[in-house]
This record gives C-alpha cells, sequence and structure tokens, in this order.
C-alpha cells in the first residue's frame, strides 16, 4: 500500500507536556483523511510535524516516504493550510498570487486566477476587505497552485459559517476529483467532515484512539442491545467501546471480528458519530490503536 | 439529466442514496438507456462529497448491469428499469388507491398499512422465489 504519511512511535512534548505521545498511524495515498479529537488532542502538532515546522521528540514520521525536517523538494509537494488561515492583510489576492510564484518551485498560476475568478473574488482586493471565508477559499487557492500531492488542512471551516463551509468544502472536493491530491484535513467536530472523508484518526488527549478507513470502521462496530446482564464473553465480540445499562435492558457498542448469532441479542448498524462519541469516551488513553488500518 | 440530492439525516449510507436515486429514476422513466449520468466531479462539487462515495455509487449500478462507464467520456445507462410498461404501472396504481382506500375505511393507519405492506411482500416474495427455485 502506498502511503502519503506514516507514522511510528511519534511524539512531541513541551517543556513537560507531552502533545503527542506513541503515535502510530498511516495515511494511505489517494485518500481524504480526516483528523478528529477535542481541541488539545494534538492535531495540530501532527500536521506541524508533518510539514516540518516541528520537529519530533521520539519516533519517527515519514511524509511522502521522507522525513520532513528541512526537505525543500519534499515541502514543495505538500501543501498545508494554517489553522485560521493566515494571510498579509495588506495584500492584494493578486499579489499573494504573485508571490506564491516566486515562493514556489512548482506553481501554477493560471489555476490560481482561474479558481479565484470562479468563486467570485477579485484579484486586485486586499486580505483585510475579504470575509472569513473568502479569505479561507484564497488559502485553500494558493494551496492548490502548488499542485500538491499532500494537502494538510488545520481546522479549515472552524470559523465559518454554514454556507462558507459548505463552498469550502465543495471547492476542495472537486479539486479532489480532479487529481490523485490526498488529503488530510482536522476539526474537532465530526460532522464538518462525515461526508467528505473516507478515512478517519481520532485522536484523544495526545493519542490515537481509532484509524481506519471509514467503510471498514462503520462495518465492523455494531450496537447490541438485549436483556440486562453482566458482561459476557458474546462470540464475534472483539472488544466492548461502551456499555450501559437499564434495570430491564443492556446495550453494548462493540467492535466485531466475526458475525453475532447469538439469539439473545439484537443488532443494530452504528453511525460513524456513534463510533466517534464513542471511541473519545473510552477510557485509558495510552492504550494500542484500536481500529484496523487496511 | 438526473441531479442527486442528498439526505443528511437518512441512515442510508451517501452512496446508497445516490445509487437508490438513479434506480428512481430509472423505475419512473425519468432517465433512459443512453443517457448520461453526471459526471464524478460535478456531482462531488455540487453535493460536497468525497469523489470516491460518487464513483462507489456508479461502481455498484455497473455490477448491477444498469449503467457502463465509457473511460474518458463518462457513465451511461445501458438498460432501464421501467417494467414492461409504464402503462401499466397505472393500472396497478389505480387498483392500489382503492384498496388504500378499503384499508382506510377498515381502520387502519398508515404505520398499520406499511407494516401489513412490508410483511406480506416480503411472504409472498420469499414464496415466488422458493417456487422458481423448485421448478
Amino acid at each position: 500500500m502506498n502511503l502519503a504519511l506514516e507514522a511510528h512511535s511519534l511524539g512531541k512534548r513541551y517543556k513537560r507536556n507531552w502533545a503527542l505521545r506513541d503515535c502510530s498511524l498511516q495515511v494511505p495515498a489517494g485518500r481524504v483523511a480526516a483528523l478528529v479529537g477535542p481541541n488539545g488532542a494534538g492535531k495540530s502538532t501532527l500536521l506541524n510535524l508533518a510539514v516540518g515546522l516541528l520537529r519530533p521528540t521520539e519516533g519517527t514520521l515519514h511524509v511522502l516516504g521522507r522525513r520532513p525536517d528541512g526537505d525543500r523538494d519534499l515541502l514543495d509537494r505538500v501543501g498545508f493550510v494554517a489553522q485560521d488561515t493566515p494571510l498579509y492583510p495588506d495584500f492584494t489576492v493578486s499579489e499573494l498570487i504573485t508571490m506564491g510564484a516566486r515562493l514556489n518551485r512548482r506553481w501554477d498560476t493560471p489555476l490560481a486566477r482561474d479558481r479565484m475568478e470562479q468563486i467570485g473574488i477579485p484579484l486586485d482586493r486586499r486580505v483585510e476587505g475579504l470575509s472569513g471565508g473568502q479569505r479561507a477559499q484564497v488559502a485553500l487557492t494558493l494551496a492548490l497552485a502548488k499542485r500538491p500531492e499532500l494537502l494538510l488542512l488545520d481546522e479549515p471551516v472552524a470559523s465559518l459559517d454554514p454556507l462558507a463551509r459548505r463552498e469550502f468544502m465543495q471547492v476542495l472536493m472537486g479539486s479532489v476529483a480532479d487529481g490523485d491530491t490526498t488529503v488530510l484535513l482536522s476539526s474537532h467536530l465530526l460532522g464538518d467532515l462525515e461526508r467528505v472523508c473516507d478515512y478517519l484518526i481520532v485522536l484523544q488527549t495526545a493519542h490515537v484512539q481509532l484509524l481506519g478507513g471509514v467503510d471498514e470502521l462503520v462495518n465492523e462496530h455494531k450496537a447490541l442491545t438485549g436483556p440486562r446482564r453482566q458482561r459476557a464473553d458474546v462470540a464475534g465480540v472483539a472488544a466492548v467501546i461502551r456499555e450501559s445499562h437499564t434495570d430491564k435492558q443492556t446495550t453494548l457498542l462493540v467492535r466485531t471480528n466475526g458475525p453475532i448469532l447469538d439469539p439473545a441479542w439484537t443488532v443494530h448498524d452504528v453511525t460513524l458519530e456513534d463510533l466517534v462519541l464513542a471511541y473519545l469516551a473510552y477510557p485509558a488513553p495510552g492504550r494500542a490503536v484500536l481500529g484496523v488500518a487496511k | 439529466m438526473i441531479e442527486f440530492l442528498l439526505d443528511g439525516h437518512s441512515q442510508v449510507a451517501p452512496y446508497m442514496q445516490l445509487v437508490q436515486q438513479v434506480k428512481q429514476g430509472l423505475r419512473t422513466g425519468l432517465i433512459e438507456p443512453g443517457d448520461q449520468l453526471p459526471k464524478v466531479r460535478s456531482v462531488a462539487e455540487s453535493l460536497a462529497i468525497n469523489p470516491n462515495t460518487v464513483l462507489k455509487a456508479y461502481r455498484h449500478l455497473e455490477a448491477e448491469g444498469l449503467v457502463e462507464g465509457r473511460p474518458g467520456v463518462g457513465t451511461f445507462v445501458r438498460r432501464t428499469l421501467a417494467g414492461p410498461s409504464l402503462a401499466g404501472q397505472a393500472e396497478l396504481r389505480r387498483e392500489l388507491v382503492g384498496w388504500l382506500r378499503r384499508a382506510r375505511t377498515a381502520g387502519l393507519e398508515q404505520e398499520d398499512v406499511v407494516a401489513l405492506i412490508q410483511t406480506t411482500m416480503r411472504a409472498t416474495f420469499q414464496d415466488d422465489e422458493k417456487r422458481e427455485e423448485i421448478a
């Protein structure tokens, strides 16, 4: 399998605090991967490590098969939009495109200009005169003008209103359809990414809680309901992620490793959102990766 | 050309919603053999969904023999699902309306009707399949 990003026991410590610890994950090439977790879970740290803005304290990280720190050839192939899309406020859109052309060895000026026109952003407008949604679109367009093999977006839609979010995702999905860019985008809300991602990484308190293809993850997890009972081994269940009881009934969210045929349990499908919430609430940070990367 | 919609609150997976909408279009005669389905890129962009979701839907329809992908051109409808004739449907529909009115007079609520139809449909189609297997 061709991997766009691969981490082994990756860790980053700021003074005493580990922002990321024992993080092992892979993002297969060609996917749109969602990096989900609450604020402070380590999402930005991971993305900043991937573009060489930070150096790992321990472990290894490979991006497009190479180590990111100080590798200029690699950085030419990676697009990155940092949180809150920082752009020089007194530059015009046209000047940003010119700057991009000077700073990047791979750069598609016509693509940048065409896209700005398509989304209705005047080239002579200064950044400070753009709405939040337009600024996000400009930052995305600049990143796409590099024709990156890997595009990293840190909370790209967090500060946008619903319409701007939609427009942002439309442009992003159109570009994904055009080429074979791998995308890794983060959000503290799964809902923002549910329709666009086909691969999922859940981070919680500096650790990877769940990792895998969305279809595989949804298929291998089930909700079981049945008469109340003490936790018992159920054939086909690999792990119980969440359990709850009323006086009569027991409900389990489980990861399966085979069909569940025990007639005492009624088996329900789960949504991606159920799954992520269950894993975020799952205790014992530091445990091994639970999902199966395929 | 068909335009897709996506129900964000539906329990049905997005790719399956696309599959169902194509089939619905084929059943009602909205799309016919030879018609082109929207390009993957335009569906991905207009619905803001992963292009792989659209591809998956089209591959599913292809596996069922309903459409065919022509590399570099697009995806085209191969056959229709509109039964022997849409006129036949009109006849059946009239009978169904009559039956539904009788059901309501008999005191059935909408949910009762749906439940009755679903269980009867399942049982009948299963019986028919068994008979076909024996024959």
